[in-house]
């Protein structure tokens, strides 16, 4: 009797903590209420888009509203944690994919939450493998992953005798594509920020500034690792299913072409990896750069695009957004290290961010 | 009985690359994403040679081997060098090196795209049956094992019976005593980069000589020597010609008998069950 009565009362004590926590995520001071209705007001113009009238812009808008969502997605793992993900056209292919596969059985939206779910899968079984330890096995494991995906996938198109590819065949005007990713660019943003503030997003942070402490303060590192890169490849694979239908004619080298991984990689440390709006300021400029080299040295492009990336790498280690902070701390008269801004103010200390570039 | 000598004469010519990997990872600890690069880039001057003046592939080792070693030191000189200055920390130079070897994997395939256009090259030398056992195999495939064996040897050589050799394993063991025993380590580490980027275009060579290349290719082999030295233990060069055996047969057997294209999903296999059993590797120390 007393013993079911106290783990009553547990459970009760285990209740009201988890609301007080969701309550803390949630409760909004007066800055955050400002920034979510700058935020939404910004989707709402984005949105204006389609009614342009222009069919380049609107084409235009939908790479950059994809790469918002891939960059994006990718940084919320990437960024904190340090640890590179280079597998995200392997996510990206599964979803698109499983749609171009399933169209002559099941409706279109079932096959995104279905390629959602194998997403997240896929994720979780490579997170399981190589997350739990530390160190580089990750990075060398995704390295590889979408040329592993895409040999399978050709493989057992194979056996089954299949043709080389698939072709899809319904039509997603380029409109409702667009407000569909952008729908999931607001999604990926607002994961990003209740990620952000929870303890899972804290837990991550000391997790990129130094795991053995992550491990002494008693996280959970192998799990929350996990569960960031499950959410991570989750929306890439999303974002696949979504853009199969512009393709109309999918195969295994087009689904998992190591430049998507490239482009995103570069779009995000363009912007800044440690702030959540960081990889917009990446991906727009990128995107139209991109326009302009395509369209300029159509044969030299994977020069240009390396080349690109080191200068990124070397000249601005902290992305467009470290370059903003920098020049906005000067103006201030601080010292410019503004880089530490997303973490609560007694914890600056502990959190010391390793703010690549600034010895 | 084919598929074991097969596999293990690709195994003996990958034991090549994952030495030349295990100089770049090992001694001058960087992680070089665009080292299969490396390696198709000396594939394809071989092919060039061998196109343009029908040079045996032996030759044009000779005339890889000192470009690649240059281009390489060059490479850890003005890229490298400035990371690993201002890396505070071992994790911090992965990254940072991941990130810069990743964008210099793609300046090289476009250089090479650029060059020589982006078709598989293959060309056909000593493409002989050679009967050992009463089976025949590749003459190619057996000249390409001995090239790599005859390399082993001497790097091994040099590495354990010269002064210099010497010293690149006391910066692999450690590079703070090391620097105290007056080892210059920087330059030590930009030797053991260039050496490593030379035999890897040694290897490409070889290799060229029975597989096809394209321009895009290089992460597979990559990915491969990064599986050897993995598996061997990142600084145990029996480690690393035992895993290449094991995965030259691995390999070989996939290829045998599921399909030909599934050799990088081998590679995988043997990395997810490393990864699983023993992160350390065959040979490897258990850290603590």
């Amino acid at each position: 009797m007393t013993g079911g009565e106290t783990t009553m009362r547990k459970d009760a004590g285990a209740l009201t903590r988890a609301a007080r926590t969701f309550r803390a995520t949630l409760a909004l001071t007066a800055r955050d209420k400002r920034h979510l209705a700058v935020a939404a007001l910004l989707f709402a113009a984005a949105s204006l888009l389609p009614f342009s009238g222009s069919g380049y812009w609107l084409s235009l808008g939908v790479s950059i509203a994809m790469f918002t969502v891939l960059a994006t997605s990718w940084t919320l793992f990437s960024g904190p944690t340090n640890y590179i993900s280079l597998a995200t056209a392997a996510f990206f292919g599964v979803g698109m994919y499983i749609v171009a596969a399933g169209l002559d059985y099941l409706p279109y939206p079932a096959l995104i939450v279905i390629a959602a779910i194998a997403g997240a899968l896929f994720a979780m079984i490579v997170g399981l493998a190589t997350l739990r330890i530390s160190g580089v096995y990750f990075v060398i494991f995704t390295l590889g992953l979408a040329e592993l995906v895409r040999q399978i996938v050709a493989w057992a198109q194979n056996v089954m005798g299949a043709s080389s590819g698939l072709y899809v065949l319904i039509t997603l005007p380029d409109q409702t594509l667009y407000w569909l990713l952008l729908m999931l660019a607001a999604v990926v943003f607002l994961v990003g920020w209740l990620i952000g503030r929870s303890r899972l997003g804290f837990a991550l942070r000391i997790i990129g500034n130094d795991e053995v402490v992550a491990v002494h303060v008693g996280i959970n590192t192998a799990r929350a690792k996990v569960v960031l890169f499950v959410i991570s490849s989750t929306f890439a694979s999303i974002t696949g299913a979504l853009l199969a239908p512009r393709w109309s004619y999918v195969e295994p080298s087009i689904a998992f072409s190591p430049f998507l991984t490239f482009e995103v990689v570069i779009m995000a440390l363009l912007g800044g990896v440690h702030r959540l709006w960081g990889p917009l300021l990446g991906v727009i400029p990128f995107t139209l750069l991109w326009e302009f080299i395509s369209a300029k040295f159509p044969a030299q492009t994977t020069l240009l695009l390396g080349v690109s990336f080191l200068l990124i790498v070397y000249v601005i280690p902290r992305g467009v957004v470290g370059l903003l902070e920098d020049l906005i701390g000067q103006r201030r008269g601080g010292s410019g290290s503004a880089g530490a801004g997303g973490t609560p103010g007694g914890l600056k200390a502990m959190l010391q961010w390793r703010k690549r570039g600034h010895a | 009985m084919s598929v074991l000598i097969v596999g293990l004469l690709l195994g003996g010519t990958y034991a090549l690359i994952a030495m030349g990997l295990q100089l770049q990872y090992g001694v001058a600890r960087v992680m070089n994403l665009a080292y299969g690069e490396v390696i198709v880039a000396g594939a394809f001057a071989t092919f060039w040679f061998f196109a343009a003046a029908q040079a045996s592939p032996f030759l044009s080792i000779i005339g890889v081997v000192p470009v690649a070693f240059a281009v390489n030191w060059a490479v850890y000189r003005v890229l490298i060098l400035p990371l690993v200055r201002r890396a505070k920390s071992q994790g911090q130079l992965d990254v940072d090196s991941i990130l810069a070897t990743f964008g210099l994997s793609f300046i090289f395939i476009g250089i090479l795209l650029t060059v020589f256009g982006g078709e598989m090259l293959t060309y056909s030398y000593l493409a002989r049956p050679f009967v050992i056992l009463g089976e025949p195999y590749a003459l190619n495939r057996i000249a390409a094992f001995l090239g790599s064996a005859i390399l082993c040897a001497c790097l091994y050589g040099w590495l354990h019976w010269t002064r210099a050799g010497l010293s690149l394993r006391a910066v692999a063991v450690n590079p703070g005593a090391a620097a105290l025993v007056s080892i210059n380590v920087e330059r030590a580490s930009a030797m053991a980069f260039a050496l490593g980027g030379a035999v890897s275009a040694a290897g490409g060579s070889l290799l060229s000589m029975f597989l096809t290349f394209d321009a895009s290719v290089g992460v597979i082999f990559t990915l491969k020597a990064l599986v050897i030295v993995i598996l061997g233990g990142v600084s145990d060069i029996r480690g690393a010609i035992v895993a290449s055996f094991v995965l030259g047969l691995t390999e070989t057997f996939v290829a045998t008998f599921i399909d030909p294209g599934l050799t990088l999903a081998a590679a995988y296999m043997l990395f997810i069950i490393i990864l699983l059993v023993r992160p350390e590797g065959l040979f490897g120390r258990r850290s603590s």
